[in-house]
Formats: C-alpha cells, structure tokens, sequence
C-alpha cells in the first residue's frame, strides 16, 4: 500500500507506473483476447501475443504518408506517459483529465493529417466519442472532489479516510459506462477496433503502420492502467483492506468489458453520445446532488 | 528475435473465382480451426498487413486493385496465392478477360493448390509463408539501404542535368549577366548552388506522389 503524504512515496508510485504500466497493459489486453478467444469458443492467441505483435510492428518497414503523422503519434504516446505520471505522482485530477484530453487529440490530428478518408472518418468518430466520455469523466473527477474534502488531488483523494464508491454509486457505475468507449469496447469502439471490423477499415489507425502503430498500442497500454487506476481511486482511502478490494474491482471491472465487447455489436455514434450523455445526467448530476445536500446537512448538523 | 513468425497479420483479396476458396479461407478463422492461435489476425488494412492471401484469378478489372494492395503493404511481406485459379487460372484460364494466376502481377512466394484448397492446407501455407518473411526480414536494412542509395544517386545526377540545363541557357542567353550566369561561370560554386535548387524542385513531386497513394488507399 503506497501512503500518499511522503513526496518520496510519489516519485516511486510515478517511476513505477512509467516502467510497469507497459508490462501491465500488455498482459492485460493479451488476458483480454485469450479471455474472448474461450468466450467464443476458440483457443485464442498466447498471452504474451500482444508484445509479439508490437516487436513485430517495430521490424517492418517505415511507411508514412508523411512525416508529421509519426511526430503526433509520439507526442500522443508521450502525453499519455505524462498523464499516468501526472496521476500516480498525485497531482490534480483536472490537470491529469486535460493532459489525456490532449493525448488523445494527438491522435486524432494524426489521423486527419493524413488526408486518407478512413483515417478521416474514424477521426471525426473519435471526437464524438471524447465528447461522449468527457462530461462523464469531469462529474467523476469533482464527485471524487466533493467526497475528499474539498481536494482534486489524487494525493488527498486516496488518504482521504472516506472511500469514494460508498457515496458515488451511481458516478462509479457512470464511470464504468464511459470506460467501454475509453478501452475501445463494442458497442463503442466506433473510431477503430482490435476487431476485424472492416467498415472503416481500420478508422483511425488505417495510415499507421508500423513503428507508428506499435507506439499507439503502446500509449494504449499506459492509459489503459491509469483508466484502472482512476477506477482505483473509489476504492482507496488509505488502508489496506480497502486497496486489495479497490485492486479486486479493477480485475472484475476490466472482466465485465471483455465482456460487453464480446455480447455486443458495434452501435452507430448516435447511440454513443446519446446513451452517455443521459447516463452522464442521470447517475452522475443526481449522485451529485444527493452528495451535495448530505453535505449541507451534514454541515448545519455539525460536521461529518 | 524474429518476432515477425509470431504474429503474422494476414489480408484477404478474393479476385475473379467461385468464392470457394475466399470461404475456406474465411473458415480459418472459426473456432474449428482459430488460427489466432498462432497470432494470425485477419486485417482489413494492407498497410498493417505481412502476408497477403489471394484467392481467385486475376482479371482485367483487378490488375490494379491487387497491384496497390501488394503496394500499400510495408515490408517485408509474402503473397501467397490459395487455389487453383490464383496459381494459374484454373476453370477460368481460356476466359477472354483472365490473366492467369496471380504471378503475373506481383511476386508470389507460396502456392497452396486445391478446389477449393482445405483450411488445413491453407494455414500450412501461411506457415510456410513465414519461412520466406523471415527470409526477407534479414534482407530488409540491406535492401532500403540498397534503395536510399540508388535514391541519392538519382537525385545526385537529376541535379547535375538540371545544372548543365542551367549553364546552358546562361551560355544561351546574351543579355543580364545576372546571377545564374554568375553561376554558370563559377564552377564549384555553382554546381553547389544548382544542386540545392534542383532538390527543392524534386520534393513537391514525392509528396504529391505519397499523397496521391494516400487517397486512393483501400
């Protein structure tokens, strides 16, 4: 359990989430399609295959259709470091929400740089999609702010003695809504997809190959890991009873998008805008709202 | 570490053919036969692609469809052609608009015969495929070096032509002794100044190129 009050403590949870979180995230997606694999029957691919698919990646040949596409492409991987880091040192949750918000822009201008209609395409479903996930992901962060004594620190947030899920339910579920669009899951993995969807061919990541893409599924892994650890942050409160549950619902909750992903089609972006809005307004502004009266009354009560 | 082997991502063209073998290639990827197993993924985009499949004959119409698949695709890459019609024509052979099999466009390195040839014999011929993308993976830093070479020299000799085009019409021309004259007069000088020029002139003409392939991508 990493106390959050020494600047040492942060500096080790930030240096170990930069080496780790690769390592990580790839185990993870490679658990994600040998999970699939058995829900559908199949034996599925080695574990370890998205490393070897990434290694591969790095062998082939360098073909951009220009020299800007692999420049965005690095700094959406660099930012998205910077933002797991900005996370795992404890720093402001708005600040590590725009640096994703960022990363992920990145992309997407590496994806209309390239003049290709697919990537063009895929890249305006990608916008949707973050206006989709965002107010969601900002409910999040000041419901988490609301319950932690008045901190968007994620330092404060994880040493604060009151744990986040018992008052934020319905922003916990919310939350989980969002993350299928954020881990590229059916029925929102609209912008592109580990899947052999071949509408857009592959939308965003059609003109990258190679080097380019391997970075993109790299940057995939660390925000995957600092997805979890935003899902973590319900759960801690400083003890370790409450750290190995917060641990045990990341796994459970990663299960249950493998598990969406495979029950589900592909919906049209309406749907994905829509449906997270109104879960947006329903489970994480009510949630909201009955945290901020328990808080009035706690208040004129006499504190907590 | 040859991690190409390990993750082999294959795309499918079905060219003129009774969609027999296009099926069974298709069948490849049910859980009866799951060839993920060997981390072979079924991308619909050349540009992620190392091994193309091509089934079917090659007609007049997909020449070029097959042409800028093969094109688009980064090396090192292998092809191979599934069924009789792709190696050579098959039933199809005396047609007046059919070509032949696909070697008549592009390289093929595996030829998996059949009609419609097996699932089984299929994934052995990708595994065979991967013996020649290795192959070609230790060729690859020789051959773009090869490339760059050849890149360089061309520019190199594009820029002296343009320099004697240059020196020419400064010879030519009798009146301004202005600064390509200056130029043509001064022999090391120029040829440098010239050199610069002629690079400036080359680039526009490789990005419109790449973009050109970029829009027709697919």
């Amino acid at each position: 359990m990493i106390k959050l009050d020494g600047f040492s403590l942060n500096i080790v949870a930030m240096a170990a989430y930069l080496v780790l979180a690769p390592f990580v995230g790839g185990l993870l997606a490679g658990l994600d399609r040998k999970i699939s694999a058995r829900m559908q029957g199949r034996v599925g691919p080695p574990v370890l295959q998205p490393f070897y698919d990434v290694l591969k990646l790095l062998e082939k040949e360098k073909v951009t259709v220009n020299d800007a596409q692999g420049f965005y492409t690095a700094c959406c991987l660099i930012f998205m470091i910077v933002t797991g880091c900005l996370f795992f040192v404890g720093v402001s949750l708005l600040l590590v929400i725009f640096t994703l918000t960022v990363a992920s822009l990145f992309l997407v201008v590496a994806a209309f740089s390239s003049n290709s209609p697919y990537a063009q395409v895929g890249a305006e479903r990608e916008l949707l999609q973050m206006m989709a996930y965002e107010p969601m992901v900002l409910i999040a962060a000041i419901g988490l702010y609301m319950v932690s004594g008045n901190s968007f620190n994620v330092g404060d947030i994880m040493g604060h003695g009151r744990v986040g899920i018992i008052y934020l339910p319905g922003i916990f579920l919310g939350f989980l809504f969002i993350l299928t669009i954020k881990l590229r899951k059916s029925p929102f993995d609209l912008s592109t997809s580990h899947h052999a969807h071949q509408e857009l061919v592959k939308g965003l990541t059609t003109e990258l190959s190679g080097g380019t893409l391997a970075m993109l599924e790299i940057a995939h892994w660390y925000e995957n890991v600092m997805l979890l650890g935003f899902v973590f942050l319900f759960f801690a409160n400083g003890t370790v009873l409450w750290a190995a549950i917060g641990v045990a619902v990341c796994v459970v909750a990663y299960f249950v998008e493998v598990f969406i992903d495979n029950v589900n089609a592909r919906m049209k972006w309406q749907f994905a805008l829509n449906s997270s809005w109104i879960v947006a307004l329903t489970f994480g502004v009510a949630n909201m709202l009955v945290v901020y009266i328990a808080d009035i009354s706690n208040w004129m009560g006499g504190g907590y | 570490m040859p991690y190409l082997a390990k993750s082999p991502w294959v795309i499918h063209y079905d060219g003129s053919s009774c969609n027999g073998c296009d099926i069974e290639v298709l069948a490849c990827l049910t859980p009866m036969y799951d060839v993920e197993r060997f981390g072979i993924i079924n991308t619909g985009n050349p540009k992620h692609a190392d091994v193309f499949l091509v089934t079917g004959s090659v007609n007049e119409q997909n020449i070029s469809v097959i042409k800028q698949i093969y094109d688009q695709m980064p090396r090192p890459k292998v092809v191979v052609a599934v069924g009789i019609c792709a190696i050579s024509g098959g039933v199809f052979k005396e047609c007046y608009n059919i070509m032949g099999g696909v070697d008549t466009v592009i390289p093929v390195d595996v030829y998996v015969p059949g009609c419609a040839a097996r699932p089984e014999a299929i994934i052995d011929g990708v595994v065979k495929g991967l013996a020649a993308l290795e192959e070609k993976r230790k060729r690859l830093p020789e051959e773009i070096a090869a490339e760059k070479a050849a890149e360089r020299e061309e520019k190199a000799a594009g820029a002296e032509a343009l320099a004697e085009a240059a020196k020419e019409q400064a010879g030519g021309a009798d009146g301004p002794a202005t600064e390509v004259g200056a130029a043509a007069d001064e022999d090391a000088e120029g040829s440098e100044k010239a050199s610069a020029e002629p690079d400036a002139r080359i680039e526009p003409d490789e990005g419109a190129e790449a973009e050109g392939k970029g829009g027709q991508n697919g």
